[in-house]
């Protein structure tokens, strides 16, 4: 085996680092997309990675070689993965299937559980209004999927907050959303040096709503707003009569490259409206596409190996 | 599913037969719910009115009100020699069942897109400064 085999296992870790100043610089739906799929593509390399390694350790087993009738002096002259190494990769493996599985099982509850309860919300529409003192809002996948606001965050909010609201959450439900941040978690449930951009990803499908909502709205001001004064809201203890009166917001610059999510979304709206970055776009996907490209370079490596060890023998 | 079976009196008026058990559900249910107070079945009743579909009589009412109840629909307390009948918002049992599975599970958060959660303090902070309650005073450059 090649050292080519560890480059999938070597990417994710760049793609870690990489996530978060991606999801900053380019455009949300583009960053959505990109990021999802890297990181399914990835987790799948990663995997098949793991399993070469895994199953070029198990060709040196003289009982498979007698089975498989190749020959096993091949593929010791031929293949420098130690034992040790395979054998971690075949544990490894296993474990990321077990952790597969586990997510799966969840997510497909929680979403099927999403699916019930939006379906037994009688009320006409889609949006639907919650008694009781939290300060809540949510988009509820489902068929068809239902916005959940509180009462008193509707009450909290004027009129234009609340189309801006209902716009962000509108945006989840008809570009089903949830599907990328699913899609992302069961990938980094693979590998979990990819868990950062999956959980970029649950940042950028935000991004998207709010510039959604701002394009619906007209005003990006207003998001970032409404998007900070619920936030404050919603923050127990943290309701200063000056964050009530929030009227007016300005761009500074001041970093959020390190703050949670919503400092750096309302710092995004305040800001002019994201451009699509072809070039950033265009490398990110060339580095994903040659991860994949050496995972299947690998596994015709080992292929070809096998042939010429039973040629061989 | 919905029970559909029979349950109207003889005498009442021929229009709410026609009609299926869920159709009259949801306009007591209406009606419950646009009422601020808690309501008896004969107050159910005159608020229903005539309408489209004709004047229900006061044990189909009573009927249907029992159902909501024991479906879990309606609370009730008592109210003379009867029952008056507040609407449990299932919007807000499923609502509130759905905001606790939230608060327990990653799973569910990640479902659940949420329009904003909790901030932490530093981030409080740097939110206040992001947003300035300048008055339109303070330099605007947005």
């Amino acid at each position: 085996m090649r050292l080519l085999v560890y480059l999938p296992l070597l990417i994710p870790v760049l793609a870690a680092v990489a996530a978060r100043p991606l999801a900053a610089r380019l455009e949300p739906r583009q960053a959505t997309w990109l990021l999802t799929a890297a990181t399914v593509i990835l987790a799948a390399c990663s995997t098949v990675a793991l399993a070469l390694l895994a199953a070029s350790a198990a060709a040196r087993v003289p009982l498979l070689a007698t089975l498989g009738d190749y020959s096993r002096s091949v593929i010791y002259r031929a293949d420098p993965t130690s034992v040790i190494t395979g054998a971690a990769a075949a544990i490894v493996l296993t474990a990321a299937a077990v952790a597969v599985a586990v997510a799966v099982r969840h997510r497909a509850r929680a979403l099927a559980e999403s699916y019930r309860r939006a379906a037994r919300l009688r009320d006409d529409g889609t949006i639907v209004v919650v008694r009781g003192g939290a300060v809540e809002a949510y988009a509820l996948p489902g068929w068809p999927g239902r916005i959940v606001v509180s009462g008193r965050l509707l009450e909290a909010l004027d009129e234009p907050g609340r189309s801006a609201l209902l716009a962000h959450e509108r945006a989840h439900l008809a570009g089903r959303h949830h599907l990328f941040t699913t899609m992302a978690h069961l990938a980094a449930a693979a590998n979990p040096v990819l868990l950062p951009l999956a959980r970029t990803v649950d940042y950028t499908v935000e991004r998207w709503a709010d510039e959604h909502a701002a394009r619906v709205t007209g005003d990006r001001r207003l998001v970032a707003v409404t998007i900070g004064r619920v936030a404050m809201l919603a923050t127990p203890g943290r309701r200063p009569a000056a964050t009530l009166g929030i009227v007016r917001a300005r761009s500074r610059r001041i970093s959020v490259a390190w703050a949670g999510p919503v400092p750096r979304r309302v710092a995004a709206l305040l800001g002019p409206p994201p451009r699509s970055q072809a070039l950033l776009m265009a490398a990110a996907v060339l580095i994903v596409v040659l991860t994949g490209a050496s995972a299947l370079e690998a596994a015709r490596d080992l292929h070809a190996l096998l042939e010429l060890a039973r040629a061989a023998h | 599913m919905r029970d559909t079976g029979p349950h109207h009196s003889p005498g009442e008026h021929p229009d709410a037969q026609r009609r299926p058990a869920g159709a009259l559900e949801a306009e007591v249910l209406a009606v419950l719910r646009a009422a601020e107070v808690p309501l008896t079945p004969g107050q159910v009743r005159e608020r229903l009115g005539v309408g489209e579909h004709g004047e229900l009589s006061y044990s189909t009412v009573v009927t249907i009100v029992s159902r909501l109840h024991a479906k879990g629909l309606l609370a009730r307390e008592r109210a003379g020699r009867g029952f008056a009948y507040t609407p449990v918002d299932p919007a807000s049992l499923a609502a509130g069942q759905m905001s606790r599975a939230l608060d327990a599970g990653a799973d569910h958060r990640a479902v659940l897109t949420r329009f904003v959660s909790g901030l932490s303090g530093r981030d409080a902070r740097l939110l206040r400064v992001l947003l300035v309650d300048d008055d339109g005073t303070g330099p605007d450059q947005g």
